[in-house]
């Protein structure tokens, strides 16, 4: 982007014809990136539905191309030629409207979210401010969708789903500033190049507040995307399907895709501020300038973390019930923000008494690197031993070796096969 | 830098434009077979009770204001976050952290007060200021 910037500037047209091509070019990497996104968004219903269906022992779809992978394209088109009902009592200009602000505040982030080195749309230099405020669009639309709807599950929807992004908003900006405060940059290149490609190098593990910050930052974001378990807004038994209800069609389509447009949002934010981005082992920012090489891998790496995280989004989905409208607040309150307020300062402070480079700040930084190795491993042997005690689930327990040997659909049929045969004898023989 | 902001601006022009674009092609591929019972408001299979433009009670209207105060907050802090790290460098970071730390905690202290106020609840009791008397007489035919 910038060195196409600098060709045009550089050249000997005239004024007008640069600001014209200058247009141009926003314009075609404009129609890129949002197609970019619009696919990433799409994959990303793809594998909240494989997941899905893997987590409740079910296939998932499976019929449109290889292994289902192209079931968004038929979701599209299903979309577009749906009917676009507007309810007769519904406030049809704003019903009309509210879908806008969502696909803008969602779409229009991923002009400072990089993908690679080169690739980032528009390297601000208040990249993550720019981010946060964009996002925050999206309440505009959710709120305008509720009230337009002239529909009692919709109000309530739009208004807890308002009251919930907004309030989670400030613990995600402090969560981010601890990033911002070490790396003393707001653009989301340089944060990136502040860190390293070895874990131990990722502003997650520079020291213990930063650790806790990534944490405040996932649940907060997690509820600012209305995700499970903080999916309120849109709690289907309570509230059919909170401020969408009323919509159908491509205008449905508009809020799908932002919601999940606004799933890898986070994901590659989270990725950015915390894991490194595009960053590869061994391998420093001036070299990764120059090599085609390298910047493939920075993409991928950038690619494979990020939906890394966004697989964990989806886990969670399946394995944590869903709140209370007045827990969800308490815990915005009493705890995300009192706590990183505390990291925010024991960050600020840490930065005074232990100087960059020091024996201490090694410490700290292999210190939190151990303890999250820990937590993970911790975390792993519980998973495991869980899978170890299902009982008469032998397609998880199959699954489970799988993990360790190798993950074939061949081995997993045979388990099916031998679990129906299970199923079908009788009690006492088993 | 203007550019990139530029490049901002376009993107939220493209973004808008796009599905502008899909609405319009859908318009002229979909079916449009408006029925009156299919225009009506969803209310779970039952005949539609009123409107929904009533007043509603929102719980958390008081957090709707501290959440003003605090993203305010949030924004002033931003460009001492930034500088933080020069600052520390210079060995002049105790003033920026002093300043922040005052900044903040004048914040904290109007958390503790609308915790202790009992906002954060869902349920509050009211305070004595806040209810209204209600003459309650004894029941007739009472000793």
């Amino acid at each position: 982007m910038d060195a196409l910037y600098e060709l045009i500037t550089g050249s000997d047209l005239g004024f007008w014809w640069k600001q014209l091509l200058l247009a141009v070019l926003i314009g075609a990497v404009g129609v890129i990136v949002f197609s970019v996104a619009l696919v990433y968004a799409a994959l990303m219903t793809y594998l909240e539905r494989r997941v899905s269906g893997r987590v409740q022992s079910r296939v998932g779809p499976n019929r449109v191309g290889p292994l289902g992978l192209l079931q968004w394209l038929a979701d599209g088109a299903k979309m577009i030629l749906k009917e676009d009902v507007i309810p007769a009592a519904a406030d049809r200009p704003l019903f009309r409207l509210a879908p806008y602000p969502v696909v803008i505040g969602v779409f229009a982030a991923f002009a400072s979210v990089p993908f690679g080195e080169w690739l980032i749309a528009a390297d601000l230099n208040v990249g993550l401010l720019y981010l946060l405020a964009i996002t925050s669009l999206v309440v505009v639309g959710i709120l305008m969708a509720g009230w337009a709807s002239n529909n009692k599950w919709s109000l309530f929807g739009g208004i807890r789903s308002a009251a919930q992004i907004v309030s989670y908003e400030v613990p995600t900006a402090l969560a981010i500033l601890v990033v911002v405060l070490m790396a003393g940059s707001l653009s989301t290149q340089d944060i990136i190049r502040e860190q390293g490609g070895w874990p131990w190098d990722w502003y997650v593990f520079r020291q213990p507040f930063a650790f806790a910050a990534f944490f405040l930052y996932f649940t907060a974001a997690l509820a600012e995307g209305n995700r499970t378990p903080f999916d309120l807004p849109e709690a289907e038994s309570e509230l059919v399907a909170g401020y969408n209800t009323e919509y159908s069609g491509m205008r449905f389509g508009g809020f799908y895709l932002g919601e999940f447009g606004n799933v890898y949002l986070m994901c590659a934010i989270a990725t950015l501020v915390f894991f490194g981005g595009w960053q590869i082992p061994g391998v420093s920012p001036a070299e990764h300038h120059g090599s085609w090489l390298w910047q493939i891998v920075g993409f991928g790496l950038f690619f494979v973390k990020a939906w890394a995280a966004s697989f964990v989004v989806v886990w969670l989905r399946w394995t944590l019930p869903r709140l209370r409208v007045d827990q969800l607040m308490s815990l915005c309150y009493r705890y995300l923000v009192p706590l990183s307020f505390v990291c925010l300062l024991g960050t600020a402070v840490l930065m005074m008494l232990v100087p960059a480079g020091s024996l201490f700040d090694s410490l700290l930084r292999f210190g939190t690197f151990g303890f999250g190795l820990l937590v993970a491993a911790i975390f792993f042997w519980r998973v495991l031993w869980h899978i170890r005690h299902v009982g008469d689930r032998i397609d998880l327990k199959i699954l489970a070796r799988g993990v360790r040997g190798r993950f074939d659909p061949a081995i997993q049929h045979r388990a099916y096969g031998a679990f129906r045969k299970q199923q079908k004898q009788p009690e006492e023989s088993r | 830098m203007a550019f990139g902001l530029a490049t901002a601006f376009g993107f939220v022009l493209v973004s808008g434009g796009m599905l502008l674009a899909l609405l319009v092609i859908g318009r002229f591929v979909r079916i449009r077979r408006p029925v009156e019972s299919k225009l009506s408001t969803y209310e779970c299979g039952e005949k539609p009770f009123g409107s929904a433009w009533f007043n509603f009670n929102n719980r958390f209207y008081v957090i709707a204001l501290v959440f003003v105060i605090f993203d305010v907050e949030v924004a002033l802090v931003v460009p001492v976050a930034v500088v933080f790290r020069r600052l520390v460098e210079s060995g002049v970071a105790w003033l920026a952290f002093a300043e922040m730390f005052f900044f903040l905690a004048v914040l904290l202290v109007a958390l503790a007060y609308v915790w202790a106020r009992g906002d954060l609840s869902w349920i509050r009791a009211l305070t004595a200021g806040e209810c209204r008397e209600v003459e309650v007489g004894a029941p007739e035919g009472a000793p």
